[in-house]
């Protein structure tokens, strides 16, 4: 009865309402002198003062990146961890999609809403840190294929799985913009995204850790490993599960009116769940740390001094104690207690992905890399605007279940 | 077309290429071999004179040799000086290294580069295109001597290193640190010969040297060569790198790459047509319904 209303009007007076619908749309809403306003709006001006420069007079004018350091906060913070981060959405895509578990339904569409936004704004932010990114297409279009590559991988991953979320996401944007032709047509295309999207999820999560497998002399050997990639991938998952436990917990507080009873309710619920998960990725994870550590003839009698403690604290300290403190949580229906491991968990992961970026890279350097204000402003700066954006999507799209 | 008509078709075009791809390539034999350049570090007397003629054909920052006193620290190259010698004060005195890029055999910087821009030519050097370049730097991140040297203040930001004077090998000439040298420290050709002249030098003078060619072996073979009187270590060379071309660190994961993505989605159609929730069968329904009958 709709695809009357829909097949009706021509493409040129749908576009028009649309036009018209969009920039309704994007006429700011709700208070402007929130706290989060007043903190977010200075750093994001500052951050664009301090892109200028950037542009303006290089990296070297606003970055504390040296020749024995070439990647710095931009890539090991923003790329590297926040991607790991963002590794919620294709594990919840194939839990509710593949798996067809209809309890953690409610949670998919803000879950690859976040998930998209991460990608786009974290990948985007390499953009920042190429030196060149005027030639950021040659790797896609086909000037020079260089298949020998793990960042030829990475760099296809990100954008074939930015678009696969994008699709995957789709749906909720054609029903927010009353095109149901469209959004049925999207929907088919749900199992298929998220089968691609796993699967390259998989390649580019692990790839992120085959980076380093060629900086084997400058990584130090407790986090250099051949099993990079494996260690990357397996952490994603239970990144991925912290974060949306983490998130979730936020949006719950934040966008309270958006959200419908049944689904407040039911949260608790997903959360434990979640938290199961990743607790039991966690073990396993810990478990293969334990294990290249011990199977590896000499390698545990590197375990001594201040990298040997920094060791420990990140699989101790960040690992298997987040793990019991999700396995403690789930057991005896705690969700403080699940609450407060999902925060340590990601504190873990960017600890852990700082130590093979930049921490435990050229540990014996004497002139050590330290981010400079400038760069952390515009990490901050990235992370307020994909907080905008995603505010403006939750508070127009259909993202969060009513019910 | 049935299948079987098309696969028919389809090999049958196929199998004439094969061969006559492999004759093609069989009558223009390469006979190309991979220069590179012998330092022998007992002959250096530290004169800089292959700093000063690098900087000139290059066009880089030209050092006042005689006056800067440069040799008091141990210095790297820099993306304005794409070779330094250093002073090492080692167990038979002072000894001079030049510090280049090595030129590898299997160069990790090539390997890591995703837009072919870093590339080892077929002559032996390894050159960067600056047309192709985005920048990532995950070229200076894989090098295990640390060579490739970014233009961080710079807009357009390239990225610098010893070419083995590319153009210059092209008109035919030696490289200008070569030709620059005074007491034929440095010796260009063919690694091949390089190595017959290196190991000759060894065996004629057995006390003299330490009997390792530095860049024989070293990360899967390097296009320059070091021989030296005292042990490697002392004149700043890592010797912890290995004898494994670093590309080979990467290339099972990249190998496992396509198997991933052929099979993990087969594997999660699979999963997902194996829950089919719709029909899904309750154990308390049915199966004891069935099995009540057999009771």
């Amino acid at each position: 009865m709709s695809n009357a209303a829909v097949n009706s009007p021509s493409l040129g007076s749908e576009l028009a309402r649309f036009l018209k619908f969009l920039l309704q749309e994007l006429k700011p809403r709700g208070k402007w002198l929130t706290p989060f306003n007043i903190i977010s709006i200075p750093t994001i001006l500052l951050g664009l003062v301090i892109l200028y420069f950037r542009f303006t007079q290089g990296l070297g004018a606003v970055t504390n990146l040296s020749q024995q350091f070439p990647w710095g906060f931009w890539i090991g913070f923003d790329v590297i961890t926040g991607v790991a981060l963002a590794g919620g959405a294709y594990v919840i895509c194939f839990v509710v999609v593949v798996m067809r578990i209809e309890k953690y339904h409610s949670i998919l569409r803000v879950t690859v809403l976040n998930g998209f936004l991460a990608y786009l704004f974290y990948s985007g932010a390499l953009l920042l840190d190429l030196g060149r990114p005027w030639h950021i297409a040659n790797p896609i279009i086909g000037n020079s294929f260089g298949y020998n590559s793990v960042m030829f991988l990475v760099a296809w991953h990100f954008f074939v799985y930015t678009f696969a979320l994008f699709l995957e996401f789709s749906p909720a944007i054609a029903e927010w913009a009353h095109f149901d032709k469209l959004r049925k047509i999207l929907s088919k295309l749900t199992l298929a995204t998220v089968i691609l999207g796993f699967t390259i999820s998989m390649l580019h999560q692990s790839g992120l850790g085959a980076l380093f497998l060629m900086a084997k002399p400058k990584l130090h050997p407790l986090w250099y490993s051949e099993y990079l990639p494996l260690l990357f991938f397996t952490s994603s998952i239970y990144a991925g599960l912290s974060m949306i436990i983490f998130e979730g917990t936020i949006s719950h507080h934040v966008f309270k009116d958006l959200i419908g009873e049944k689904t407040h309710h039911a949260h608790d619920q997903i959360v434990l769940g979640l938290a199961k998960g990743a607790a039991v990725t966690m073990f396993v994870y810990y478990f293969f740390q334990a294990f290249i550590l011990l199977h590896d003839g000499e390698r545990w009698k590197l375990v001594t001094g201040f990298w040997g403690f920094w060791f420990l604290l990140e699989i101790i300290g960040f690992v298997l104690v987040p793990c019991f403190m999700f396995a403690y949580g789930v057991r005896h229906k705690r969700l403080g207690v699940v609450k407060v491991a999902a925060i340590v968990t990601v504190l873990g992961v960017i600890l852990n992905r700082l130590n093979v970026t930049l921490i435990a890279f050229n540990w014996y350097a004497v002139d050590r890399y330290y981010p400079s204000w400038q760069e952390i402003v515009v990490t901050l700066m990235v992370v307020f605007i994909e907080v905008w954006v995603f505010r403006w999507f939750v508070t127009r799209m259909p993202v969060f279940s009513r019910k | 077309m049935d299948r079987r008509c098309f696969l028919r078709t389809a090999a049958t075009a196929v199998i004439p290429v094969l061969p006559a791809k492999s004759a093609s390539a069989a009558k223009t034999p390469e006979n190309k071999e991979f220069v590179g350049v012998l330092v022998d570090t007992s002959r250096c007397i530290g004169c800089r004179a292959c700093e000063v003629a690098c900087s000139e054909t290059n066009g880089n920052f030209v050092p006042d040799v005689i006056n800067d006193n440069a040799l008091e620290k141990v210095r790297d190259t820099t993306e304005k000086q794409f070779t330094v010698v250093n002073r090492f004060k080692t167990s038979k005195g002072e000894v001079f290294v030049k510090k280049q890029c090595m030129h590898c055999w299997q160069p990790a910087c090539a390997a890591a580069c995703l837009v072919n821009a870093m590339v080892k030519t077929r002559e032996g050097p390894v050159t960067w295109d600056g047309d192709k370049c985005m920048g990532c730097r995950f070229c200076m991140v894989s090098c295990p001597f640390d060579i490739p040297k970014a233009e961080y203040h710079s807009t357009n930001p390239r990225i610098m290193k010893c070419t083995m004077c590319y153009e210059r090998l092209q008109e035919g000439k030696k490289p200008a640190c070569v030709e620059a040298c005074p007491t034929d420290t440095l010796m260009f050709g063919p690694k091949r010969e390089l190595m017959e002249v290196a190991r000759h030098r060894v065996y004629s003078h057995p006390d003299k040297y330490v009997h390792q060619i530095y860049g024989e072996n070293e990360v899967g073979g390097t296009g320059w060569l070091y021989l030296s009187a005292v042990p490697f270590d002392q004149i700043g060379f890592r010797t912890d790198l290995g004898t494994t071309p670093y590309p080979e660190f990467t290339r099972e994961f990249l190998i496992s790459v396509p198997l991933i993505e052929f099979g993990v989605p087969a594997f999660l159609l699979t999963l997902n047509m194996l829950t089919d929730r719709k029909n899904e069968v309750r154990e308390s329904q049915e199966w004891t319904n069935n099995g009540a009958g057999h009771e």
